[in-house]
């Protein structure tokens, strides 16, 4: 059980896959104009991520090692997690039209979220077992939906106030970004 | 080598089906109720409810913003069904449409037809044929029986006439609405017209 709390603790904070390792920067950048939209971006992600390092785990376990075939692991990954978007823009087109209106192009885009594709090939690296996979993908979505909403709200927040006219828009926020980088390296070292 | 490609095969016949299954389980209708309605809707796009065509009627009803009783060509049992579906109170259709008419088509007098083109531009479903200043006439099997055609006649040489019952176009007399309907003696008086 501690070791579960400690790869969520690990994964969420202290090597937030944004703002720590630099993974899936496109959304972060991209959605994180409205808290609501960053939300549900961050929930789809997590389902997304979930999923696909579950999948990609079986997959690696059960296909890949036993044919000897790891080496072509990152086009299994990435066809396992195209499946599980696609899947996941139908369902929430079905079920929450306006969440759909709201992520627009960034929904297909998780497909290439570096973030996703770096969890399942993570889990592989650090050779997690099957519950291991699923609470680091877990963990690792939940940092992402963390960071998105407290950017989002940031972003927000600077929006309404006077921003030096070069800084407005894309530049004040890769500063924030940067910031908030910053502050998540307090996080290091508390575990590997 | 045969391993990976078979792996490989498989996997996306795999995503493929389940791809596919969610295609068709989470396919999206643009609006359930309103795509329900326009099912019911003569789709005769005549207008005459006051929104231009039957999908647009049909999407302002599921929204509630109008009445359920403004599909002239579809009548009594069209109102019944959208009353039914959108669950709003059932409606009394205008006098003039209350009457359960037999269907009617347009027909056009082809003496008094001065060949001005004003009807086959109101057609909605093309079912005018001809040509300015030359005689027109009404395509009886296309025909709604929308009557848009009747008042943009500058000559008034439309006329609506119970359609003919043929051989091929007789149909089995649909259900009556209540037991005590009297369908049959209107349309034995609209017979007589």
């Amino acid at each position: 059980m501690q070791e579960y709390v400690l790869i969520l603790i690990s994964t969420v904070l202290v090597n937030n896959f944004v703002l720590v390792k630099f993974l899936g920067l496109c959304p972060f950048m991209g959605v994180s104009k409205k808290t609501d939209a960053a939300l549900g971006m961050g929930l789809a992600t997590t389902f997304v991520l979930t999923l696909s390092s579950v999948l990609s785990y079986i997959i690696y376990t059960y296909l890949l090692q036993p044919f000897g075939l790891e080496y072509l692991q990152t086009i299994a990954f990435i066809l396992a997690i195209a499946a599980v978007v696609g899947f996941t823009e139908m369902a929430i087109h079905k079920t929450s039209p306006a969440l759909y209106q709201v992520l627009g192009i960034y929904l297909p885009l998780i497909t290439t979220n570096c973030a996703v594709l770096g969890v399942a090939l993570l889990n592989v690296g650090e050779k997690n077992d099957f519950i291991e996979s699923a609470v680091f993908g877990m963990g690792a979505a939940i940092g992402f939906t963390l960071v998105m909403v407290l950017f989002a709200s940031l972003r927000e927040r600077i929006d309404a106030s006077d921003v030096p006219a070069p800084f407005k828009g894309a530049p004040i926020a890769l500063i924030t970004a940067g910031l908030m980088s910053m502050a998540f390296m307090g996080f290091g070292g508390m575990t590997h | 080598m045969m391993a990976a490609i078979i792996i490989f095969v498989s996997l996306a016949l795999l995503f493929g089906l389940l791809l596919g299954y969610a295609a068709i389980r989470f396919k999206v209708e643009g609006n359930p109720v309103a795509e329900q309605i326009d099912k019911v809707l003569p789709q005769t796009q005549c207008g005459q409810c006051g929104f231009p065509g039957c999908k647009p009627y049909a999407e302002a009803l599921s929204k509630e913003e109008t009445e359920v009783n403004l599909c002239i060509p579809g009548g009594n049992e069209v109102m019944i069904l959208i009353s039914e579906i959108t669950g709003l109170e059932p409606k009394e259709m205008d006098e003039k449409v209350t009457e359960n008419k037999p269907k009617e088509t347009a027909y056009i007098n082809e003496d008094v037809c001065i060949g001005c083109v004003l009807c086959i531009k109101e057609c909605p479903v093309d079912a005018i044929l001809g040509a300015t200043k030359l005689m027109h006439t009404v395509i009886q099997a296309e025909c709604t029986g929308c009557e848009k055609c009747v008042p943009v006649c500058p000559v008034d040489c439309i006329e609506m006439l119970p359609a003919k019952v043929t051989v091929e176009n007789w149909q089995w007399p649909e259900p009556a609405l209540k037991p005590t309907d009297h369908t049959v003696e209107k349309n034995k008086i609209g017979a007589k017209k």
